[in-house]
């Protein structure tokens, strides 16, 4: 842990990454046990600048913005979480059994594979979303989980193919060191890169997918959150408004500065996992 | 051949590879013993099958016809405890340093995962005594400077030491150093190779080294023997210094007129043996009868074009699969001593003096 945070560190872009998402995770989860939301409407005080009392200003129901910005986090997070979740363990299973069994079993992996790639996602996302109306975290995270495995398992086959026929694998062989480990303790070392970059990717994909979702109006509205602010932001026609502007900004730079952090941190990961990338 | 039954045998042993261009043989009918303790060398050209030799004689590949016995038993036909025990009994030691050792492993734990799987060691602290004791025994010292290094940081030569630590953690029987000292430079290769021998006479481990060196091998295989392999077949099984001195293959004879001598005047003196083609045929399109008969000066027409010499024993520890070698050296014995041979293609005379 020590030793993973002295590695971050060199990377001041990376550990800054890791920051944002600590604290962005902290924002969504923890924030909102602290302060309590409020949701009722008030006409007296619609579109305030940000002040002291409301420091995001208030939105075009006289509500607190940073309130709501605090409350509207963590379902976010949480299908991005899910969805990138789903999706790295259907490649990560999938292609490695699909580069050890080999024969008809890959080649109708890869068949599939090859067509959810060449599918125009955001196309196929909006049709299943406007069939499936999706209510759930559960669903909404498969539904983008079911679009985004396909390329970290070709990735993963790749890897599991190229790694299989190394002589460290066929030195574990013949110590006779069984299966698992082969698979836990030589193969998938040597894939974590991969595999946790795909995974933070993943999570900003399934949050751009959402928001989209969301600010479309394909996803039934129901609670808090960023993407249904800017839904109602745009709904309402707080462009028009000069004083609205920190209205429609705060999701939209949660959302950014979040997947930012994401993006960032994944930039610093190779150098952890890769231990020839580490100096001593 | 020594004490005993041997250790590990081949049997009539060919192995078969389905390329996009067709089938080929890279080991054809081989049969080798191996005793305990002994020290073996496989030598040839690269595609002769050497290493395909070895990884059967690991038991990592399935020979396409014939038997692998380990201690009498039939590995590929044993279940359970057999077969693990054989594969535990023999370690291969890979040629490629860079390639050997995961990249993401500590030596550690590159040592401490088979002391710990197989029970040698129960737990870390006692892997870890373990690991030390085996990177002194194979030469790195002080063991607590390489423990915690990861592949990347150590040079080849240590590489291949950590290599060899490894396959000692299942107290191997015999240990199969496929082209192990190739890459690494010149002035380590004694140092690893003494390292081997050590652990044979150390352990009684049987050692099976792959080289395309005959300066190696010879150096390796002062006590034992070597086997010279030429596109898939053993053509020359014999004592090395026996066979250093008085190749009887064509085939041998024109490797050992290769070996650099550091002696010039040696070097001028020497007998070669002048090859009617330096091209190796396409192990896709082998030559009909002996499959070294288009480069081999002494090859006759009607005989070597036709049949494909057996791996014949032609008096003491030696065997050579040649017809006119075995002819020769037969008819020598005959008038020397008092050994006499059925050849299996039995009328010698008839292609005397047809020499093409």
């Amino acid at each position: 842990m020590i030793e993973t945070l002295r590695l971050l560190s060199r990377r001041p872009v990376a550990l800054i990454g890791l920051g944002g998402v600590i604290f962005f995770v902290l924002l969504a989860y923890v924030a909102p046990l602290v302060v309590s939301l409020q949701d009722a409407p008030d006409v007296t005080s619609v579109y305030l600048s940000p002040s002291l009392a409301h420091p995001l200003g208030t939105d075009y129901q006289g509500r607190d913005v940073l309130n709501q910005i605090v409350h509207g986090g963590a379902d976010i997070l949480t299908v991005a979480f899910l969805a990138a979740f789903i999706s790295t363990a259907i490649a990560v299973t999938f292609g490695s059994l699909s580069a050890t069994l080999g024969g008809r079993f890959d080649a109708a992996t890869l068949g599939l594979t090859d067509i959810v790639l060449t599918i125009p996602q955001l196309i196929v996302l909006i049709v299943v979303a406007a069939i499936v109306h999706p209510s759930s975290f559960l669903v909404m995270a498969v539904i983008l989980a079911l679009l985004q495995w396909a390329s970290l398992l070709r990735q993963v086959r790749a890897q599991v193919l190229s790694l299989k026929e190394r002589d460290y694998v066929e030195a574990a062989r013949s110590l006779d060191l069984g299966i698992f480990h082969i698979i836990f303790r030589e193969m998938l070392p040597n894939m974590t890169s991969y595999i946790v970059i795909h995974f933070i990717l993943a999570m900003t994909q399934a949050i751009y997918a959402q928001v989209g979702l969301i600010i479309l109006g394909l996803v039934p509205l129901s609670g808090e959150n960023w993407a249904i602010m800017l839904y109602f932001a745009r709904d309402q026609g707080a462009l028009y408004f000069r004083d609205s502007l920190w209205y429609i900004l705060s999701p939209i730079l949660a959302i950014v500065l979040f997947q930012l952090s994401l993006v960032s941190l994944a930039s610093g990961l190779e150098d952890i996992f890769n231990p020839r990338l580490r100096a001593a | 051949m020594t004490n005993g039954s041997p250790l590990i045998r081949l049997v009539h042993v060919t192995r078969e590879f389905k390329t996009p261009a067709g089938v080929i043989k890279a080991v054809d009918d081989v049969s080798l013993d191996l005793d305990r303790g002994e020290a073996i060398c496989l030598v040839g050209e690269s595609g002769c099958g050497k290493t395909t030799t070895g990884r059967l004689l690991a038991g990592l590949l399935r020979p396409t016809s014939g038997e692998l016995l380990f201690e009498g038993n039939d590995v590929w036909r044993s279940r359970g405890a057999d077969q693990v025990r054989f594969r535990r009994a023999v370690q291969l030691v890979h040629q490629d340093p860079y390639a050997s050792l995961n990249p993401v492993r500590t030596v550690e734990q590159v040592l401490a995962a088979p002391l710990r799987h197989h029970r040698k060691a129960q737990t870390a602290k006692q892997a870890r005594a373990a690991a030390r004791s085996l990177l002194q025994r194979v030469g790195l010292t002080p063991p607590d400077d390489f423990l915690h290094k990861f592949p990347h940081q150590l040079s080849g030569g240590q590489r291949q030491r950590v290599s060899i630590a490894r396959a000692l953690t299942v107290d191997p029987r015999v240990i199969v150093a496929d082209e192990a000292v190739s890459m690494v430079d010149v002035s380590i290769r004694i140092t690893l190779l003494d390292l081997l021998l050590g652990l044979r006479d150390e352990f009684g481990v049987s050692i099976v080294l792959i080289t395309h060196d005959l300066a190696v091998a010879r150096y390796f295989g002062r006590a034992g023997r070597i086997a010279v392999m030429y596109l898939g077949r053993v053509v020359e099984l014999s004592a090395t210094q026996e066979l250093i001195d008085d190749p009887a293959h064509p085939y041998a004879t024109a490797l050992i007129g290769a070996i650099p001598e550091a002696d010039p005047d040696l070097t001028r003196s020497k007998q070669r043996l002048p090859l009617k083609s330096a091209d190796v045929p396409s192990l896709l399109r082998l030559p009909p009868g002996c499959s070294f008969h288009p480069r081999c000066p002494r090859a006759e027409a009607g005989l070597c074009d036709v049949l494909v010499p057996a791996l014949t024993p032609i008096g003491g520890t030696r065997s050579v699969a040649c017809h006119v070698a075995v002819r020769e050296r037969t008819a020598l014995a005959a008038a020397t001593g008092p050994f006499r041979f059925d050849l299996p293609w039995v009328d010698i005379d008839k292609s005397e003096g047809s020499a093409g």
